[in-house]
C-alpha cells in the first residue's frame, strides 16, 4: 500500500506492506534508528514519537494508519543544531545512562510539558510510567524535566 | 589529584543519546544481510520426535534453515566458564549447552531451530510454518524438588539434576556448637525470588562472513567482546581467534545479563559462514524473557546464633540454587563464591558456614544479575539480623553497631579482615556508614513519627539493611585456584598523537556506566590536557587490546587501575624526552599542568612538544624507542569491599496491603570517587532495581514449566510512580591496594536496598503479628499475610 507522511519536516512516500508496523517503518525505510524496539506490547515506550503533535508507541501503529501524518521523532528534537531545552536538561542532570529509553522518555517528557509547563515531581513521575528506565531509577529523569521546566 | 577528579563533569557520551544518534547492535544494516528468527521449543521439557520444514521452505524470502544434526558434532555448545567442584571432591557435572537442541528440549524457549529469510517478517512467516513434532516429558521447576529422588532427569549424567554440593566456613560442625550454645538464635526461611534484568535493549546478534579472507565478525550486545571472542573461538566453534572479530556497540543496559555467550551468538557467527550472507537476529521481549540470563532464585534456611549480650556467635545458611537447564558463563560462580564468601557480612560472628547445592531444572539459566550472589546473602544475613532484633526486643540500628567489625584502612596497623569464609576485606568503617545514616533519617524522631502513626492505626515501618559487596573483580590467581577459567585482569593502551590529543583504548565495556567521561577526567587531570582532548574507545576486539569487560562492579578499580597504569609509563618515557630537550636528567624534572620543568627554573617543555618529538625523533634521546603509545594489564591484589547502610521508611494500606515506599535513604561507601554525578546516578538505579525485587519483580513458572510473567504487562518492572526520590550520602574509605583508591559503584544500591525494603514493611506489620514475608511484597501476598496473622 502506498503511505506518505512528514516526518520531522521531510515528506516521504513508500509502497509497504499492510502490516508494516510504523516504528519499522522509520527504523527500516528512512533510517531513522533513534526511535527504539523495547517490547512488544506498548509497555516500554522506548518507541515513542509524536503523531500529529500527541505522543503515541510507534509499535503499536500500523504505518498505512499515519498515511498523511506529521510525525516527529528524537531525530527531529533539536532546532537548527540548538538542542531543544529538554535535551540539554537529559545531559545537564544525568537523566540518561545506557541512553536506549532516552528518546522516548524525552519525547514523553516534550508532552506533559506541553500540557503542563510547570509539573509537580508526582505529576512528572505519572507522565513518564509509560517509559521504562532501567538504569536511571528515574530519579535524575525527574530532576531533567523538573529543569527543563524551569527554562521555559 | 587535579580539577576534574571528584568533579561532575557532564557526559560526553550524551549527545549522542539525546540526538537519537547512538548506534545499537540492531540499528546497524549490512549490505545484503538477512534475518534469522529461532525456533523456540513452547514445552518446558520434551523429546523433538520430527522437524517438517516444507511448507517453511516454500514461504516467501526463505533462505535456509538449520537444525541441531545439521551443525557438526565437534561444535558442542556454549561453555561454561567456572568449575565448581562437589565438596566431596567430585568434578562438577557440566552437561552440553548445544547452540540449537539435539533431540530434546529442556526448557521453554530452548532453541529447535533456526529459519533465515530475505526479510525480518519472512523469517517469522517461515519460523511460523516448520512443524516441530514434540513429545512432551514431565518438567521441574522448583530448585528443591528437582533435586530430590524421582524428579523428571533434565540431562544424561548429571544424577538428581544435581551439578555440585558445595560448603565454604568454620565448619558445620562448629556452627552447630555454637548454635546449640547461643543464648538466642533466629531462624527464617527464605525464597530469593528469580529475576529477570531486563535490559530495555533487547539482545541482538549480527554475523558477517567474509570468505575472501575466512575472516568473521560478530556484532553483539555485550558487556564483554574479548570474551564472547574467547569463549566462542576456544569453546563454541573452535575459531581461530585472530580471524574473528567481535563488536558490542552501544549496548542499551545489561545488569549482568549481557555478559555471558548466548547460543545466538555463535549461531549467527556458524549460520553467516553457512549462507555467505550476513545475518541478523533480534530478541523480541518474550524472547528475552524466555532466553536472557535470569538472575537470583535460592531457597534457604538460616540460622543466626546470639549470646546473652547479643553478640553474634553463628550464622548457618544452607540453600539450593536453581541454574536453570543449562549452565551459563558464570552461573556456577554466583551462588558460591560471589555469595557463601560474602557470608560473614560487617560482623565479627566467629562461626560462619555455608552449604550450596545447585541443580538443573526446566527453566531459562539462571546466571550473574547486577549484585550477583552478594543481593542473595545480604538478603539473609539482613533479614535474620533484623528478625532478630525484633525477637531480642533491641533496636536493630544498635544490635549492628555492637556486631560491627570495627573500623580498619589496610595499612599495616589496621591491616585487612580476614572473613570465615575465605575474603579478606580491605578497608572499612561500618560504623561510619551507619551512624551517618541515622542522622539523615533523623531516626530518633523518625521512630517517635512511627509511634504516632500506630497509635493512630497507620501501618508505618522503618527498616535498615547494612551491606558488604566483593568488587573489582578479581584476582586472577585467586579466581583461577577457586575453579575460574579465564583471568580477570583488564587492559588499557594509551596512544598519545603526534599533536598531543590521546585515544584510550580500554577493555571495560560501557553500556551507561559513563567510562567515556570517567575515564577521560583520568587522563585530562593526569596529564594536564583538556578533557576534550582524549577520545574513551571500547568494544571492539580490532581496536582495544584483549580486555575482560565490564561487570562485578569492577571497570574503575580494575580497567581504571590498568589506565593509571599505562599513564605511568607515557609520563616516564615523556620525562626522558623532556629531560633531552631541557638537557637536564629526568630526576630534576616536575611534570604539572601538562607540562615538563626542570625544578626551581622557569624551563619547561609542553606535553605537546614531547609527544611530537616522540614522533618526529629528530633531537631525540640515544637508544629510546620513537612513538608515545603505552599498553598495561592491570591485575588486582584483592577484591575492594564496598559498603553502606540503607533504610526504607514505609506505610502499609491496611485494607488493600500496598506498599507505599515514603522514604528511601541511603549511605555508600564506594571508596575513592571520580564523578560523583556519575556514582550517584549508579546508586540510583541499583536502588530502584533492589526496590523492584523487594516489591515488584518475579519471574513466575507453573508446574509444567510455562513462564507466566513473560511479558511486561506480567512481570512489574518499577515504574517512575513507584518510586521516591532517594536520599543519598557517602562516606569515603580509601581501597588501599589499587592506585585510585576506589571500590566500585554498580551493584552497591541493588545489594542494600531489598532487605531494607522488607524490613520496613515486616516492621509494619509487626504490630499484627506478622513476622516474616516473601518477595515480592505485593499487595495480594502481604494482604494475605495480614489476615493470616488476625
Amino acid at each position: 500500500m502506498k503511505v506518505s507522511m512528514t516526518v520531522n519536516g521531510t515528506a516521504y512516500e513508500h509502497d509497504v506492506e499492510p502490516r508494516l508496523l510504523l516504528v519499522q517503518h522509520l527504523r527500516e525505510n528512512m533510517g531513522l534508528t533513534g526511535t527504539h524496539v523495547g517490547c512488544d506490547t506498548s509497555s516500554c515506550g522506548a518507541c515513542t514519537i509524536l503523531v500529529n503533535g500527541e505522543t503515541a508507541k510507534s509499535c503499536t501503529l500500523l504505518a498505512v494508519q499515519c498515511d498523511g501524518a506529521k510525525i516527529k521523532t528524537i531525530e527531529g528534537m533539536a532546532t537548527n543544531g540548538e538542542l531543544h531545552p529538554i535535551q540539554e536538561s537529559f545531559r545537564e542532570k544525568h537523566g540518561l545512562q545506557c541512553g536506549f529509553c532516552t528518546p522516548g522518555m524525552i519525547l514523553s517528557s516534550w508532552q506533559l510539558l506541553e500540557r503542563n509547563p510547570k509539573p509537580s515531581e508526582g505529576e512528572i513521575r505519572h507522565a513518564i510510567e509509560g517509559n521504562f528506565c532501567r538504569c536511571t531509577g528515574y530519579d535524575n529523569i525527574v530532576k531533567a524535566v523538573q529543569h527543563a521546566a524551569q527554562q521555559s | 589529584m587535579g580539577k576534574l577528579m571528584g568533579a561532575s563533569v557532564k557526559r560526553v557520551e550524551d549527545l549522542r543519546f539525546i540526538t537519537g544518534k547512538g548506534q545499537y547492535t540492531d540499528d546497524i544494516t549490512l549490505p545484503g544481510m538477512t534475518f534469522a528468527t529461532i525456533v523456540r521449543s513452547p514445552f518446558a521439557h520434551a523429546n523433538i520426535k520430527n522437524i517438517d520444514f516444507s511448507a517453511a521452505k516454500n514461504a516467501p524470502g526463505y533462505v535456509a534453515s538449520f537444525v541441531g544434526g545439521d551443525i557438526p558434532e565437534a561444535i558442542a555448545g556454549v561453555p561454561c566458564g567456572w568449575q565448581v567442584d562437589f565438596k566431596n571432591g567430585d568434578t562438577m557435572k557440566e552437561p552440553p549447552h548445544p547452540l540449537l537442541a539435539r533431540g530434546k528440549a529442556r526448557h521453554v524457549g530452548d532453541a529447535v531451530a533456526v529459519v533465515v529469510a530475505e526479510t525480518q517478517a519472512q523469517a517469522k512467516d517461515a519460523a511460523a510454518l516448520v512443524d516441530v513434532e514434540y513429545e512432551e516429558l514431565p518438567a521441574v521447576v522448583n530448585i528443591s524438588a528437582a533435586l530430590k529422588d524421582g524428579a523428571p532427569q533434565l540431562h544424561e549424567g548429571v544424577p538428581n539434576n544435581c551439578i555440585f554440593e558445595w560448603e565454604l566456613g568454620s565448619g558445620m560442625d562448629v556452627v552447630d556448637s555454637a548454635l546449640a550454645s547461643a543464648a538466642h538464635v533466629t531462624k527464617l526461611d527464605i525464597v530469593n525470588q528469580r529475576l529477570v534484568p531486563n535490559a530495555i535493549e533487547p539482545r541482538c546478534a549480527i554475523g558477517d562472513y567474509d570468505d575472501s579472507r575466512d575472516f568473521h565478525t560478530l556484532y553483539t550486545s555485550s558487556q564483554n567482546p574479548h570474551v564472547i571472542r574467547l569463549l566462542m573461538c576456544a569453546f563454541a566453534l573452535g575459531l581461530p581467534e585472530h580471524k574473528v572479530r567481535v563488536v558490542a556497540p552501544d549496548v542499551g543496559g545489561g545488569f549482568g545479563s549481557k555478559i555471558f555467550h548466548y547460543i545466538e551468538e555463535a549461531l549467527m557467527v556458524w549460520v553467516a559462514e553457512q549462507i555467505k550472507r550476513p545475518v541478523k537476529w533480534t530478541a523480541e521481549r518474550t524472547e528475552s524473557f524466555l532466553t536472557d540470563g535470569q538472575g537470583r532464585d535460592h531457597i534457604t534456611k538460616a540460622q543466626m546464633g546470639f549470646d546473652s549480650d547479643g553478640k553474634m556467635v553463628a550464622l548457618k545458611v544452607e540453600t539450593d540454587a536453581n541454574l536453570g537447564a543449562y549452565l551459563s558463563t558464570f552461573s556456577t560462580a554466583v551462588p558460591t563464591y560471589l555469595h557463601g564468601t560474602l557470608m560473614q557480612g560487617l560482623y565479627t560472628t566467629p562461626a560462619v558456614h555455608i552449604t550450596v547445592n545447585a541443580g538443573v531444572t526446566n527453566t531459562a539459566p539462571v546466571d550473574a544479575y547486577r549484585g550477583a550472589g552478594r543481593p542473595e546473602a545480604t538478603y539473609v544475613i539482613e533479614r535474620l539480623v533484623e528478625t532478630a532484633a525484633a525477637e531480642m526486643g533491641v533496636d536493630p540500628a544498635e544490635l549492628r553497631l555492637k556486631n560491627f567489625i570495627p573500623p580498619f584502612d589496610g595499612s599495616e596497623n589496621q591491616p585487612g579482615y580476614q572473613t570465615q569464609v575465605a575474603l579478606q576485606y580491605d578497608s572499612g568503617n561500618y560504623e561510619g556508614v551507619l551512624n551517618r545514616l541515622l542522622e539523615m533519617s533523623d531516626y530518633e524522631n523518625l521512630k517517635k513519627e512511627r509511634d504516632t502513626a500506630r497509635a493512630n492505626g497507620k501501618l508505618m515501618g522503618i527498616g535498615f539493611s547494612t551491606y558488604i559487596e566483593a568488587c573489582g573483580i578479581a584476582p586472577s590467581a585467586v579466581v583461577g585456584s577457586l575453579g575460574a577459567r579465564a583471568g580477570l585482569f583488564e587492559a588499557a593502551n594509551i596512544r598519545v598523537e603526534p599533536t598531543g590529543s590521546v585515544t584510550l583504548f580500554t577493555g571495560s565495556h560501557s553500556h551507561g556506566q559513563g567510562h567515556e567521561t570517567t575515564f577521560a577526567q583520568l587522563i585530562a587531570d593526569d596529564l594536564g590536557i583538556p578533557m576534550e582532548n582524549v577520545l574513551v574507545v571500547h568494544g571492539d576486539t580490532d581496536k582495544v587490546p584483549f580486555g575482560m569487560g565490564t561487570y562485578g562492579s569492577r571497570s574503575l578499580a580494575v580497567g581504571g587501575s590498568a589506565i593509571v597504569k599505562s599513564l605511568e609509563k607515557i609520563k616516564a618515557k615523556g620525562a626522558k624526552i623532556a629531560a633531552h630537550l631541557l638537557e637536564a636528567s629526568v630526576e630534576d624534572l616536575d611534570f604539572a599542568d601538562g607540562k615538563w620543568t626542570v625544578k626551581g627554573t622557569d624551563k619547561s617543555v609542553a606535553f605537546g612538544d614531547v609527544s611530537l618529538t616522540a614522533y618526529v625523533p629528530h633531537n631525540y634521546p640515544e637508544g629510546l624507542e620513537p612513538g608515545l603509545d603505552e599498553t598495561s594489564f592491570y591485575d588486582p591484589v584483592n577484591f575492594t569491599y564496598p559498603f553502606g547502610a540503607h533504610m526504607a521508611v514505609v506505610e502499609v494500606d491496611p485494607d488493600t496491603g500496598k506498599v507505599e515506599l515514603k522514604r528511601f535513604i541511603c549511605c555508600d561507601d564506594v571508596g575513592n570517587v571520580v564523578n560523583p554525578m556519575i556514582v550517584d546516578g549508579q546508586i540510583h538505579g541499583g536502588v530502584a532495581q533492589g526496590i523492584g525485587q523487594a516489591l515488584l519483580e518475579g519471574a513466575v513458572y507453573d508446574e509444567s514449566g510455562q513462564l507466566t510473567t513473560a511479558s511486561y504487562l506480567d512481570y512489574a518492572l518499577p515504574r517512575a510512580d513507584d518510586l521516591p526520590t532517594f536520599e543519598l550520602d557517602r562516606t569515603v574509605t580509601p581501597c588501599p591496594h589499587n592506585p585510585l583508591g576506589v571500590k566500585g559503584a554498580g551493584e552497591a544500591g541493588t545489594i542494600g536496598s531489598t532487605p531494607a525494603v522488607v524490613n520496613a514493611v515486616v516492621d509494619a506489620l509487626r504490630p499484627l503479628g506478622v513476622k516474616d514475608l516473601q518477595m515480592p511484597l505485593s499487595p495480594q501476598r502481604v494482604w494475605a499475610a495480614m489476615q493470616q496473622a488476625k
